[in-house]
């Protein structure tokens, strides 16, 4: 646990020494403030809730994500860092979850960031605020499963561009994965009950749920086994690729 | 997790660095092909080859760095693949090219690495204020390591990997990038350090061997090809105990390498027309500086300088590398 804990400390600070984490909460949030009022229609719809304000998260988390989670291992991969970190006595669970670990953290201080938004609606309105706090936590749960498919596929990278690319795809399909986007593609020769399972796979259903407000323990399950699968993967891959 | 505690078998504290049979294949080619040795301690073992010899991959492997497609390896007794954490723990290791995170200062690098390897605050001062004193690291403590020298980031690599005090140092190229008096003082340091502890540097400056190492393991084509004492590889050089006279401009070089032909102990001689020197090869065993300078001395050569070769380190690496005969006649 010591172990994780330095590596988490020392991945967060590596944040705050470079200008990546001011550039990433500035523009997370000025787009979801953007994406709110504009798109959204926050006044316009008359509402006291912040539905307009968490739908477009996915969205965001789309591009953001992926900008986050591409250097985690493509960058140590680089510098060669990486043969230091694997070197030390660290487990390579030790060291996937850490990094994890620092990223997500670092997402949820974006995400925590956009309170005023939150006390504005409270000021407007009189909003459910369980309904709030539910959305929120689906939120930085959607964000760790984009962070977890960034992780493993920084982990095949040595290039942070490609990193990037590749992740935004996989997290694209998983995000659509119940619509006809993506369902029209397996619905030719998928047999019913797997087109069923590729469906029940979509980030945005299951997102869906928790910001209406209905905190699930299947929603929050669903998001948990994919940060551990896509982790658990990221062992593999640099198990498999470390010293290439 | 395994933090086992260290063996007590004896026999297993001796050999602190067991490699067998270590073989790692990129695809079809063969990086190392059959490495074994075995380091005990007081040991410093060089590691000498020629660029892509298989040397970093070795030393990769017995870190944990890069899986062995055959063979193992252990640290203090531990296996590096099955108890990873505890040789890991008991092992220093310097990568090539001395990595490290760029935008960390040397203070908290060495804290994060303090930390990881579970120092509490009261050692990791305590070992800080040591190896920032032996390495010289104390003005830079707070630079970014990005912005240091490359001879600066050489040493908080080195710093890193000496840390914790461990009874195991593989260090790859550790004087690489230093300048000849930092050189100096690192070569000072490991020997300084090597008593009761194992340290195996890689390198490809031969007197390094000969000024820090207690044995020398020379590898090419991912196998070693000769793993003695650095004093036993220098005999092995057709040079060793053959004579050199430096003569005057004056001299008549023919003349004297045909009158030291003459002499019955003399085997072979060179002549090296642009230096104006006559090396003399004895027959096996038999020292001819004495009667070498009886003779010059009689028929007065207009003798500059006259020594008894040790042999030469560059010239057994150059004729062993390529598969030359070293030991036999030229």
């Amino acid at each position: 646990m010591a172990v994780i804990r330095s590596i988490v400390r020392r991945e967060l600070r590596s944040y705050f020494a470079t200008p990546l984490a001011f550039v990433f909460i500035v523009i997370f949030l000025a787009l979801s403030g953007l994406f709110t009022f504009y798109l959204g229609g926050f006044y316009e719809r008359g509402q006291a809730d912040l539905t307009p304000f968490f739908n477009f998260h996915p969205w965001l988390y789309l591009f953001l994500v992926p900008a986050i989670a591409m250097r985690l291992w493509a960058e140590e991969r680089k510098s060669g860092s990486i043969e230091l970190l694997i070197t030390l006595p660290v487990t390579l669970w030790q060291a996937v979850l850490g990094k994890f670990l620092a990223a997500w953290l670092f997402i949820a201080v974006a995400l925590a960031l956009t309170f005023p938004i939150w006390i504005t609606v409270n000021y407007l309105g009189e909003p459910d605020n369980g309904v709030i706090v539910a959305a929120y936590i689906g939120s930085l749960l959607m964000a760790g499963g984009f962070l977890a498919i960034g992780s493993c596929i920084s982990a095949a990278n040595k290039n942070q561009v490609v990193a990037f690319i590749l992740t935004v795809v996989v997290c694209f399909l998983f995000m659509l994965a119940g619509f006809p986007l993506v369902l029209d593609f397996f619905s030719g020769w998928l047999p019913g009950p797997l087109l069923d399972a590729v469906a029940s796979l979509s980030f945005l259903t299951h997102y869906a749920a928790i910001s209406k407000g209905v905190l699930e323990l299947r929603d929050v399950l669903y998001f948990l086994l994919v940060i551990g699968t896509w982790l658990f993967a990221t062992t593999i891959v640099l198990d498999l690729k470390k010293a290439d | 997790m395994d933090n086992t505690r260290a063996p007590h078998s004896p026999v297993k504290e001796l050999t602190m660095i067991a490699a067998e049979g270590l073989v790692k294949t990129f695809g079809s080619r063969t990086a190392v092909d059959g490495i074994s040795f075995t380091v005990r301690p007081g040991e410093v073992l060089g590691f000498l080859g020629p660029n892509g010899a298989g040397k970093t991959t070795t030393m990769r492997m017995l870190a944990g760095f890069v899986t062995p497609t055959a063979g193992h390896a252990e640290i203090c007794g531990f296996s590096i693949e099955e108890q990873p954490v505890a040789a890991k723990q008991r092992l220093g290791y310097l990568p090539e090219g001395a990595p490290a995170y760029g935008e960390m200062t040397p203070r908290d690098f060495l804290q994060f690495i303090g930390d990881v390897r579970g120092l509490s605050s009261g050692d990791f001062q305590r070992l800080l204020a040591n190896v920032v004193e032996r390495l010289q690291l104390g003005a830079v403590l707070h630079q970014p390591i990005e912005t240091l020298s490359k001879g600066f980031r050489r040493r908080v690599g080195l710093a890193q990997a000496i840390l914790h005090d461990p009874p195991v140092m593989i260090l790859d190229e550790p004087t690489d990038g230093l300048d000849p008096n930092q050189k100096h003082e690192v070569r000072e340091l490991i020997q300084a350090m090597a008593p009761g502890k194992v340290i195996v540097i890689s390198t490809h400056i031969l007197e390094e061997v000969d000024a820090v190492c207690t044995r020398a393991i020379i590898i090419a084509d991912g196998r070693i090809v000769a793993d003695e004492k650095p004093a036993a590889l220098i005999h092995r050089s057709r040079f060793h105990n053959a004579v050199t006279l430096r003569l005057e401009r004056s001299a008549d070089l023919l003349a004297v390498a045909s009158d030291l032909r003459g002499l019955g102990e003399v085997r072979q001689v060179e002549v090296d027309e642009k230096g104006f020197t006559v090396t003399a090869f004895p027959v096996d065993g038999v020292h001819i500086l004495t009667i070498i300078g009886k003779l010059a001395d009689e028929r007065r050569w207009p003798v500059e300088q006259i020594h008894l070769e040790a042999g030469r380190l560059d010239e057994v690496f150059r004729s062993i590398t390529t598969g030359n005969s070293v030991a036999g006649a030229p």
